[in-house]
C-alpha cells in the first residue's frame, strides 16, 4: 500500500464514521429499540412456527407449586433452614463412625509402624521428629477428621444445587442485600463462599458494578467455608452437645452450627450496609435473577464430581498445608531456649491478651500458624496443648494416640477450655482474616493492596469485638 | 453389540476427548448461549473435561476451554460466559461478542434451552447477525417431552438457515448428530444460510444499506458488514476503535 493510498483510506474511514454519526443524529435513540424490537418479533415468529404446545395444559404444574412454597414470604426461610439443618445433621451423625475408623488406622496402626521404621534404619531423632511426629501426624489428623464430613457434606450440598435450590435461596436473600445497598447477586457469591471463599471471590465477577463487587469481595469471608465447617461441627459436638440429653445431641450440634452460619450472614449484611453507607457509597443496581427449572439431580454424577472436584481438591489443599505446618509445630515445640520450647514463650506472651477475648495463647498461635489453611487450626491447637500442658499419656510435642471425640474433648479440657472458649473459637473461626489463598485471590481480583488490607482488617476487627463482648458478658454471669 | 461399535452412525466412539490438550487444533469452536442452559455440560460431553456444572446462572465465570477430535480433525472449544443478548454493555456480553467477532471461531455452537425457545432465539438471531457458521443445540429436549410440547427441529433449522439439533446434554442424547454438524459446518460441507432480520422502518433501513455499502467497500472480505454498519449506527465505541486502528481490517484481509 503506498502512502497516498493509506491516507485516502484513512480519510475514507473518517468519512464513514462521520456519516454514521450524522445518521445517528437524524434517527435518534429509536434505533436501538427498533433493532431490539425487530429481533424480538422475529424470535417470536420463528419460535411460534416451530413449537406446538399440548392441547390441554396440565391443570397444576408442580414446579409452580414448589416455587410458591420455596420462595414464599413465610415458608421460604423456615424451609431453607430446615434443608441446611438436615444436611448438617446427616453430616454430623454420619461422619463419626468412618472418622473413628480412619483415626484408628492412621494414628493407631500406621503411626507406630512408621515411627519404628524410621528409628530402625537409624534416622536422626530430629528428622524422625519433623517427618513422623510433625508432618505425618498433622496430615493424618486432617485426613481422618476432615475427610468423612466432607465426603458427606459436599455431595449433599451439590445435590441441592443440582436440583435448583441455590437460586431460590438467592431469591429469598436478594431483598436483604438490596436493603443494605449491595447487589442482589451477592446472595449467589455468598453461597459459593459457603464452599470456598477464594471461589466466592472469583464468582463476584458476575456483578457488574465495581462498587457492589468490592462489597461482595470484602464480605465473602463471612460465608463459612469448607475449611471451617469441620471445626464448627467438631466443637459443637464436643462442647455444645453435652449440654442436652444424648437424644438431642445431634440436633443441638446442627442447630449451633447453623447459628454460626447465620451469624455469618448477619455479619455479611451488617458489613455491606456499613460499607455502602461510608467508603463505598451508592445506589444498588437492578438485575434480573432467573429461577432455573427444577431438574432431577443426577445422583451418581453428583457423587463423582463432588468427590473428585471438591472433596479431593479440598483435602489435597489441607494436606499440602498441613505438611509444612506440622513441621513448623514440631520445630517450635522442640527447639528450646533455656530448656523451654519456643512455642511456650510465644503462648505465654499471647496469653494475657487472649484471655480478654475468652481465648488463650495457644488458640491465637494456632491461628497464626494456620493462616495458609483454616483446616489445620484444630490439629495445631491439639498439638500445642499437648506440649504446653505435658498431658499424661501423650508424648511431649507430639499428637499421640488420640482416637476419638472424647479424647479430643478431654485434651481440650485439660488445656483449660470451657464452653466460653468453645463458643468464642467458633465465633473467631467465622470472623477472622481470610486464608492466604483467599487473600491472594482478593489481591488478584481487586488489583489493590488497599482493598486487600480492608478485607483482612474488617473481619479480624469484628472477630475480636464479638469475642470480647461474649467473654465480658460471660464473666459477668460467672 | 460389536457391530454397534463399528457402525458409522456411532459417532461417540469415533470421538476423541482430548481434555485440556488443545495444541494443533484445526478448528476453533465458540460455545455460546443464555446463562444456565447447559453449556458447561456440553463442554464436558465433548471434551471429557470435568468442569463443575451447577443448576444456576453464572456458574462459569472463568473461561473454560478444551479440545476434542472427530473425523481426523481436532477442535478447540471455548466456553463463553452465558448472556441473554449481545446488545448491551455488561462485561460478560462484551467478552462473548468480542470473541465471536474478533476471535473468528470456525463454528459458534449456540446452546439453547428448548423449553424457553423464544427468549433463547433472541441471542441466536443476534449471533447470526455476526457470523454465518452457527450450529444450534436444542438442549433440555427431555424436559420439553415431559411437558408434552412438540418442537419441529427441521422447521426451526430451515427458518434459521443453520443446523438445529435436539440434545439432552446430561445424558449425552443427540450429541452424535451435534458433533457431526459441527464438523460439517467447520469443514464447509454444510453451508449455512443464516436468517437475518430484514426489514426495519424506511429511514433506518436506508441508513443501514448506505453504511453497509461503505463498510463493504473498505473491508471487502468482511462476512458481517451489515452488522458492523448497525453497530456504527448505534455509536459502538469499540467497533469504531477497531475500524480506526485497523484491527478489523487486519482480521479480514
Amino acid at each position: 500500500m503506498t502512502n497516498a493510498e493509506k491516507i485516502s483510506r484513512e480519510e475514507q474511514i473518517k468519512a464513514l464514521l462521520k456519516k454514521a454519526e450524522n445518521y445517528r443524529k437524524e434517527i435518534g435513540d429509536s434505533f436501538h429499540d427498533n433493532i431490539v424490537e425487530g429481533i424480538f418479533a422475529e424470535a417470536e415468529r420463528i419460535a411460534s412456527r416451530a413449537i406446538q404446545y399440548p392441547d390441554k395444559k396440565p391443570s397444576k404444574d408442580w414446579e409452580v407449586v414448589l416455587d410458591r412454597l420455596l420462595i414464599s414470604k413465610y415458608a421460604g426461610y423456615p424451609i431453607m433452614f430446615l434443608m441446611l439443618a438436615i444436611v448438617l445433621w446427616l453430616t454430623i451423625q454420619g461422619a463419626n463412625y468412618p472418622s473413628d475408623l480412619l483415626y484408628d488406622l492412621l494414628l493407631g496402626k500406621i503411626y507406630p509402624i512408621l515411627k519404628n521404621a524410621f528409628i530402625s534404619i537409624g534416622t536422626p531423632n530430629w528428622l524422625t521428629g519433623i517427618i513422623v511426629d510433625g508432618a505425618y501426624l498433622a496430615t493424618a489428623w486432617v485426613i481422618s477428621v476432615m475427610l468423612p464430613p466432607m465426603a458427606i457434606f459436599f455431595p449433599l450440598f451439590t445435590l441441592l444445587e443440582d436440583f435448583g435450590f441455590l437460586p431460590r435461596v438467592a431469591f429469598n436473600l436478594d431483598n436483604f442485600f438490596r436493603k443494605v445497598g449491595a447487589h442482589g447477586k451477592q446472595a449467589l457469591t455468598m453461597s459459593m463462599g459457603f464452599g470456598c471463599n477464594a471461589a466466592g471471590v472469583v464468582a463476584t465477577r458476575i456483578i457488574d458494578s465495581p462498587r457492589e463487587r468490592l462489597i461482595a469481595i470484602i464480605t465473602n469471608n463471612f460465608a463459612l467455608c469448607n475449611g471451617r465447617w469441620p471445626t464448627q461441627i467438631l466443637l459443637a459436638s464436643i462442647f455444645i452437645a453435652p449440654l442436652v440429653p444424648p437424644v438431642w445431641a445431634g440436633v443441638i450440634s446442627a442447630a449451633s452450627v447453623i447459628a454460626i452460619a447465620l451469624l455469618g450472614v448477619a455479619l455479611t449484611l451488617f458489613t455491606s450496609y456499613a460499607l455502602s453507607r461510608t467508603i463505598l457509597k451508592g445506589i444498588p443496581s437492578t438485575f434480573s435473577l432467573e429461577l432455573p427449572p427444577y431438574r432431577p439431580p443426577r445422583i451418581l454424577q453428583t457423587l463423582y464430581t463432588s468427590l473428585i472436584d471438591r472433596t479431593i481438591y479440598v483435602l489435597w489443599r489441607a494436606i499440602v498445608f498441613a505438611l509444612p505446618a506440622g513441621m513448623v509445630i514440631w520445630l517450635i515445640s522442640n527447639v528450646t531456649y533455656d530448656g523451654v520450647p519456643l512455642a511456650k514463650y510465644i503462648v505465654d506472651f499471647l496469653d494475657p491478651f487472649a484471655i480478654i477475648f475468652g481465648l488463650n495463647g495457644i488458640i491465637l498461635l494456632a491461628y497464626i500458624v494456620a493462616i495458609p489453611a483454616n483446616e489445620i487450626v484444630i490439629p495445631t491447637i491439639l498439638m500445642l496443648t499437648v506440649l504446653i500442658f505435658g498431658v499424661e499419656g501423650y508424648q511431649h510435642g507430639v499428637l499421640f494416640e488420640l482416637d476419638s471425640l472424647p479424647d479430643t474433648a478431654n485434651l481440650l479440657r485439660i488445656g483449660g477450655w470451657t464452653i466460653l472458649t468453645a463458643i468464642n473459637v467458633m465465633v473467631f473461626s467465622l470472623a477472622h482474616n481470610p486464608c492466604s489463598t483467599t487473600i491472594y485471590t482478593i489481591y488478584k481480583e481487586t488489583g489493590s493492596w488497599k482493598w486487600t488490607t480492608v478485607s483482612v482488617v474488617i473481619p479480624l476487627t469484628l472477630g475480636f469485638l464479638l469475642t470480647f463482648i461474649i467473654a465480658q458478658v460471660y464473666f459477668l454471669f460467672t | 453389540m460389536a457391530d454397534c461399535v463399528n457402525c458409522p452412525a456411532n459417532v461417540l466412539s469415533a470421538l476423541k476427548r482430548y481434555g485440556e490438550n488443545m495444541q494443533d487444533a484445526d478448528f476453533v469452536v465458540a460455545l455460546a448461549g443464555n446463562p444456565n442452559v447447559g453449556k458447561s455440560t456440553i463442554l464436558n460431553d465433548l471434551t471429557g473435561l470435568k468442569q463443575h456444572t451447577g443448576n444456576w446462572p453464572g456458574k462459569t465465570v472463568t473461561r473454560a476451554e478444551g479440545a476434542f477430535g472427530y473425523k481426523e480433525k481436532k477442535f478447540k472449544i471455548i466456553d463463553l460466559p452465558g448472556t441473554y443478548s449481545l446488545l448491551s454493555t455488561s462485561a460478560d456480553e462484551e467478552i462473548a461478542r468480542d470473541f465471536i467477532l474478533f476471535g473468528k471461531p470456525d463454528v459458534t455452537l449456540v446452546v439453547v434451552d428448548s423449553t424457553k425457545l423464544e427468549r433463547n432465539l433472541n441471542l441466536v438471531l443476534q449471533i447470526l447477525e455476526i457470523t454465518d457458521k452457527v450450529v444450534v443445540a436444542l438442549n433440555l429436549f427431555d424436559e420439553l417431552r415431559r411437558k408434552n410440547i412438540k418442537l419441529d427441529a427441521r422447521r426451526l433449522s430451515a427458518d434459521l438457515g443453520v443446523p438445529a439439533v435436539p440434545v439432552v446434554a446430561r445424558s449425552k442424547e443427540g450429541i452424535n448428530e451435534l458433533i457431526d454438524y459441527v464438523w460439517q459446518v467447520a469443514s464447509g460441507e454444510y453451508v449455512c444460510k443464516p436468517k437475518r432480520v430484514k426489514k426495519f422502518n424506511g429511514k433506518i433501513q436506508k441508513a443501514i444499506d448506505d453504511l453497509t455499502a461503505d463498510v463493504k467497500k473498505l473491508f471487502p472480505n468482511l462476512p458481517n458488514a451489515r452488522w458492523i454498519a448497525m453497530r456504527l449506527l448505534e455509536g459502538d465505541m469499540q467497533i469504531e476503535e477497531a475500524i480506526k486502528n485497523g484491527e478489523l481490517g487486519k482480521l479480514f484481509q
